[in-house]
């Protein structure tokens, strides 16, 4: 008897708890948030959540993690084909030529912001961070929200060790190899250099900041139908040299993705490019002073340093909803861009600010003396304006296309083809599957 | 001399059957009819538009040459993984079945593994062999061998025919230790008294009685190196380096999952269930003749 009434109370209590939780939230709009962050930077989607659902009472924002970036995105079209789509769903910059090319799934943020009526400026954006997922009339699609670029980490301490001038960061490609070699003789001796994210830095990253094509029609820009051209005899130089110096482990291969940046801070490779969202990462495990340089490229190439392209992923509103669910959707994206905010999420993730005036502002105050390091991918990527080499990719089967050319690059590095064979293979098996998904989507 | 319950209610066999009936129906039935319609199916992630183009999915599947690497892959990762588990696990079991003081404590250690989730156990091994971080890795390069599983694919392939196996030796320990135990006394000692050798008296006594175990755990054993095992590839290699240790299922999980491309993952695992459905019937039919019951 005792537990029959426990349990009565008990099912008094959430029926109570349901009546008296439902009756504020009816009058607010939903708005439902999928995203793929964890740790610190899940609670920073949290916080601004709760920070925009008190700044108001129209709307409510409701941020739901769904698992990794591909995780997400599944989930996304997942619910979409159930009809239950969230409204603003995180997706990774890989991700961006499915998303545009599901027309009437998505709905474009600039479409979005003018209907709504909200205050939207393009030009108030970083064209290197937005170009990303704009059109190439400059219309933007996707809400960029958290964006990096890579940088080269390097150790100073090993620096000191070899007699290398730990301010002196080597510029250029033959430097970081003549570095490493004094490195790997001061004692580094199973990783000179390396490099995370093997495919984003050494064709994508590489292609941006030499100012060479990766793939024809602006990098897929202009049109699905674009040709890879990344077996030029620039791009293959690197592999070439790569290949060559991975046989004394002067360059030592830390896999596909970022899963080899304990490299660095355990101080086993004292030169490493990876991510600037990597900083959180180092300052809380590295034992030894650290700095931060731009990319390295060859002194010969006409047109280098262009600047670099970034990576992470944006903010993509789902269609099919209502009227009154995108004026939230907007109104949360214009407090997003709010320069204050931006700065405060720049500062707390270390991912890059996406509008000019945080950039101006942040620097105004003193922040990038204050916290060196912080600046690098910014000067990478406002250097010069982008051109159509370097303002992004947007290219059919992106996640699969990363792993043939990986795998390529890989197959060369083992010894088993030469770097000019695996980068013909790659460009020539990457245009079959972007012809395939060509096929998918143009009918 | 069988007993035999006779039921004069022509219904309720039926009945009985229908909760059984409706689970399979469910959970494998619909789920195989569906990626069998998709196979036939160019459709984009989002399913805004569908073409029917018939078996072009699988021409396109069979003129890839990644697919075939796949299969090798498969057959060379399958067979190692069966017959090392296998073998080990029946090692186990007969050494476990003696008269030793603690064979219950052995027996427990034995038995741990089978609840470690696939992926955790690939992160584990991946612990001990990641080649800069790991213990065993360390202690590899020490003795002067280049361990480095990233690039070298026959390294990468020993990995995960590693990690796999450890995790299925504890289920098929299980097995042939219930199986020995059923083995009844007196016919082993029996042989024993007449001077047959241990040896003797386990190749002409006991492996034939237990038979039955080891065709139910190669049936068994096929199917998990088949299905179960992506999870420990894709945290421990992601089926590289340079596909060195992509198998099947990990194919249709990378081109669906991944890469969104739901046509051709569906043919690729039509062509699983084909063969798997084959693969078994071929062991019911052949092998088990030679098994005695």
């Amino acid at each position: 008897m005792i537990s029959r009434r426990i349990l009565l109370s008990a099912a008094a209590a959430v029926a109570l708890a349901g009546v008296t939780g439902a009756a504020p939230a009816q009058a607010q709009t939903e708005i439902h948030w999928w995203h793929a962050m964890t740790g610190a930077n899940n609670d920073v989607i949290v916080n601004l959540a709760e920070e925009f659902n008190k700044t108001q009472t129209q709307y409510k924002v409701v941020p739901t993690y769904k698992g990794g970036y591909a995780d997400t995105m599944n989930a996304g079209i997942a619910a979409y084909r159930a009809g239950n789509a969230p409204h603003i769903m995180q997706v990774f910059e890989v991700g961006t030529a499915t998303m545009m090319s599901a027309k009437g799934a998505v709905k474009p943020v600039y479409v979005l912001m003018t209907e709504a009526g909200e205050k939207f400026d393009p030009k108030a954006f970083l064209p290197t961070v937005t170009g990303y997922y704009s059109t190439t009339k400059g219309e933007m699609l996707s809400m960029p929200f958290n964006s990096s670029s890579m940088i080269m980490w390097y150790n100073k301490d090993a620096f000191k060790k070899a007699s290398l001038d730990p301010n002196k960061p080597p510029k250029t490609w033959p430097e970081v190899f003549d570095y490493a070699k004094k490195l790997k003789a001061a004692g580094y001796s199973t990783c000179g250099f390396s490099t995370a994210w093997i495919t984003w830095g050494l064709i994508e990253q590489f292609s941006a900041w030499h100012n060479v094509p990766l793939a024809t029609k602006a990098n897929g820009m202009e049109g699905f139908d674009a040709e890879l051209k990344f077996n030029s005899p620039l791009h293959v130089r690197l592999l070439n040299d790569l290949v060559n110096l991975q046989k004394d482990k002067i360059f030592d291969y830390s896999g596909r993705t970022n899963t080899g940046e304990g490299r660095f801070t355990s101080g086993e490779c004292p030169i490493f490019m990876t991510s600037s969202a990597f900083r959180g990462n180092v300052v809380r495990n590295a034992k030894f002073e650290f700095g931060t340089s731009t990319l390295p490229y060859y002194p010969d190439a006409a047109g280098a340093p262009q600047n670099s392209i970034i990576g992470g992923a944006s903010l993509w509103v789902m269609g099919g909803k209502k009227a009154e669910e995108y004026k939230g959707v907007a109104k949360f994206f214009s407090f997003l861009s709010d320069t204050d905010r931006q700065i405060a999420i720049h500062q707390s993730t270390g991912y890059l600010p996406i509008t000019r005036a945080a950039y101006d502002k942040n620097k105004a105050a003193g922040y990038y003396e204050k916290n060196p390091g912080t600046e690098t991918a910014l000067l990478q990527m406002t250097g010069k304006a982008p051109t159509e080499n370097s303002r992004g990719l947007r290219l059919g089967n992106m996640v699969q296309l990363r792993d043939v050319w990986a795998e390529e690059v890989e197959e060369a590095l083992a010894g088993k083809k030469t770097a000019q064979a695996a980068y013909d293979d790659a460009v020539k098996r990457g245009n079959t599957m972007m012809r395939q998904f060509e096929r998918t989507i143009s009918r | 001399m069988e007993k035999r319950a006779i039921y004069n209610n022509k219904l309720l066999p039926y009945l009985l059957l229908t909760p059984q009936m409706i689970v399979v129906l469910v959970f494998f039935y619909w789920p195989a009819s569906q990626a069998i319609y998709q196979s036939f199916l160019l459709e984009d992630a989002f399913g805004l538009r569908s073409d029917f183009i018939w078996f072009e999915n699988f021409v396109e599947l069979f003129q890839d040459p990644s697919y075939g690497n796949a299969f090798v892959v498969t057959a060379i990762f399958s067979t190692t993984v069966a017959a090392l588990s296998l073998s080990s696990a029946l090692l186990l079991a007969v050494m476990a079945d003696r008269q030793i003081k603690g064979t219950g404590i052995y027996k427990t250690l034995l038995i741990w593994p089978y609840a470690v989730a696939p992926a955790i156990a690939g992160v584990l091994w991946l612990f001990m062999f990641q080649p800069s971080l790991g213990v065993v890795a360390q202690a590899l390069r020490k003795l002067g061998i280049d361990w480095n599983p990233l690039l070298n694919g026959n390294h990468a392939m020993l990995l995960v025919v590693m990690a796999a196996t450890w995790k299925q030796i504890s289920y098929n320990f299980l097995f042939f230790l219930a199986g020995l135990q059923s083995i009844p006394r007196s016919v082993i000692e029996a042989a024993a008294i007449d001077g047959a050798s241990s040896t003797r008296r386990f190749w002409t006594i006991i492996f034939p009685l237990l038979s039955p175990t080891a065709f139910f755990l190669l049936v068994v054993n096929v199917v998990y190196v088949f299905f179960d095992t992506f999870g420990i590839i894709d945290s421990v290699t992601g089926g590289g380096p340079a596909k060195a240790t992509e198998t099947l299922v990990y194919k249709v999980f990378f081109d669906g999952r991944l890469g969104g491309n739901l046509g051709g993952s569906a043919a690729q695992s039509v062509v699983m269930m084909v063969i798997v459905i084959g693969l078994t019937a071929v062991q019911f039919r052949y092998v088990e003749r030679k098994v005695h019951y």
